[in-house]
């Protein structure tokens, strides 16, 4: 057996009396699709914000291809290269042209040359299919657009590892589609992921396996045909009802 | 009804009232006022003349000079100020916030004169650049701590995904604040930081109390030693009219630059 690519042991996270994850243990290994579902206010986010230290837990362990990225001795800035992340709002640098955006901190942190970070940025600009806005700033691209940047700009940084949260959340329905699609083929060429999410069909279509988290603890995981087609547990049905509804 | 209509109509008892009352007081004050000493004390053309050269080459420049250098170092020690402020480390943070409350809170004539007379009294310890550089660092204290509100003020503005996002690329705190955070600051910080220069050219005025030498004097010192001897008030109507030629354009591009960011945010 390989070193899974995240395990999570025994995790708690406070907000000041606030308990939002109340031990939490599971594991991704590497090349696995990971779909984390569940109410609002479960403590989704806050998990997937675990995982690269943007939350600092409270207690627990959180150790990245083996290394527990809690210790202090560690270096975050270098381990969070090698784990892309993605928001809900996609969080676009607004002051830099969307080749500026993924070129940055692959000079700044990897010590890229110009040219070398540009060549990279415009593969995956290709790659998501955005080349074509290179040059403008990211207020002149849609939603769908931005947030297939704002994966690039991940992917330009060689992760192992993605989190997406609730990436297509935020945007108009007809634009889901091609940040979906994006997000498919990163699974079919093995990117470890974890991904929260609301959108059930692609949940079923891509994950390996399905999370499902309610008031901070996981109620239920397994193969999506089992969590999302016949729940084990009465608040994931009814959970999964709800969102049918929708 | 009838009392609503009685208000629509431009000749209103109020108005005809206030128009008697605005006649009659110009009027007055024509009859009254002795024009020729007027036109001879504030508005002389020889006196003007007089001033000219060293007006430019001296006096506005100085005053221009030491606002730009108050301004810099100003914004320099704001700068740190600012993140002093924002730190997650408690004394740093209770430094800026007793720096900013106390400068802010004190007439920037009291910083002044601590800096050009207190000090060199106390510790006979003379700041480099004599009494105008004493001036300039006292002003550049004061325009510190306003500017490091205003640049506070700016990094907050700029949202928390900025930082996210940065850092979750691997970016250091420091690497973000300055290629992130900062850039996107200081298009909203713009027209609040022009605003505070203009404050400082008008607050160079207060170097007059320092004592300064015929070379080193801003626009108010060299207005009144003209005064003096010329028994001639012209130099005041003079430097004001330089004062509003610098400060006037000024105030309109803040208003400019202010109605371009609130429509691009
Ligand atoms: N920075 C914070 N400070 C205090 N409370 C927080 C903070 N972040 C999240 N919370 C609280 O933690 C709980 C879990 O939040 P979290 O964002 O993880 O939920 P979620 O499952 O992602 O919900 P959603 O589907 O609405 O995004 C919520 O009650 C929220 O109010
Ligand atoms: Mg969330």
């Amino acid at each position: 057996m390989s070193t899974p690519a995240i395990q999570i042991i025994e995790l708690h996270k406070y907000f000041g009396d606030l308990e939002v994850l109340k031990g939490i243990d599971f594991q991704i290994d590497r090349g696995e699709v990971v779909c984390i579902v569940g109410p609002s206010g479960s403590g989704k986010s806050t998990l997937l914000r675990c995982v690269n230290l943007l939350e600092e837990p409270t207690s627990g362990q959180v150790l990245i291809d083996g290394i527990d990225i809690t210790d202090p001795s560690v270096d975050i800035d270098q381990m969070r290269t090698r784990i892309g992340m993605v928001f809900q709002q996609f969080n676009l640098f607004p002051h830099l042209t969307v080749l500026g955006n993924l070129t940055i901190a692959q000079i700044k942190v990897l010590k890229r040359s110009k040219e070398e970070a540009e060549t990279v940025a415009m593969d995956m600009l290709e790659r998501v299919g955005v080349a074509d806005k290179a040059h403008e700033y990211p207020i002149r691209c849609s939603g769908g657009q931005q947030q297939r940047v704002a994966i690039a700009r991940s992917l330009c940084m060689g992760p192992e590892m993605m989190l997406f949260d609730e990436p297509t959340s935020a945007l108009d329905p007809e634009l889901v589609g091609e940040v979906l699609d994006v997000m498919r083929s990163l699974a079919r060429d093995g990117m470890t992921m974890m991904v929260v999410t609301h959108e059930m069909g692609f949940a079923k279509d891509v994950a390996d396996r399905v999370v499902f988290m309610d008031d901070g603890v996981i109620v239920e995981e397994g193969p999506p045909s089992e969590v999302l087609v016949n729940p084990r547990t009465d608040r994931a049905r009814r959970f999964l009802r709800m969102v049918a509804e929708k | 009804m009838a009392t609503r209509k009685r208000r629509v109509g431009p000749w209103s008892l109020g108005t005809v009232v206030a128009w008697l009352i605005t006649i009659f007081v110009v009027a007055m004050l024509a009859i009254v006022a002795d024009w020729e000493r007027i036109g001879h004390h504030f508005f002389n053309l020889e006196v003007a003349e007089a001033m000219l050269p060293q007006l430019l080459t001296v006096a506005a420049r100085n005053t221009v000079i030491y606002t730009i250098a108050s301004f810099c170092i100003g914004f320099v020690l704001a700068l740190m100020l600012a993140l002093m402020r924002l730190s997650s480390f408690g004394p740093a943070r209770a430094f800026a916030l007793a720096y900013i409350e106390l400068f802010r809170g004190l007439p920037a004539l009291v910083t002044l004169i601590l800096l050009a007379f207190g000090i060199p009294i106390a510790f006979s310890l003379r700041i480099p650049g004599g009494s105008m550089g004493a001036a300039v660092t006292g002003l550049s204290i004061v325009a510190g701590a306003y500017m490091a509100e205003t640049i506070r003020g700016g990094i907050e503005a700029v949202p928390r995904g900025q930082m996210e996002a940065a850092r979750s690329l691997g970016m250091s705190h420091g690497r973000t604040m300055f290629s992130i955070i900062l850039p996107q600051a200081f298009r909203i910080m713009i027209p609040p930081l022009t605003n505070e220069f203009v404050l400082l050219i008008k607050d160079t005025s207060l170097f007059y109390v320092v004592g300064s030498t015929p070379a080193t004097r801003e626009l108010v010192k060299f207005a009144r030693d003209f005064m003096s001897d010329r028994r001639n008030a012209t130099p005041l109507t003079v430097i004001a009219v330089v004062y509003l030629l610098i400060t006037l354009p000024l105030t309109y591009l803040v208003r400019r630059l202010e109605a371009r960011v609130g429509k691009g945010r």
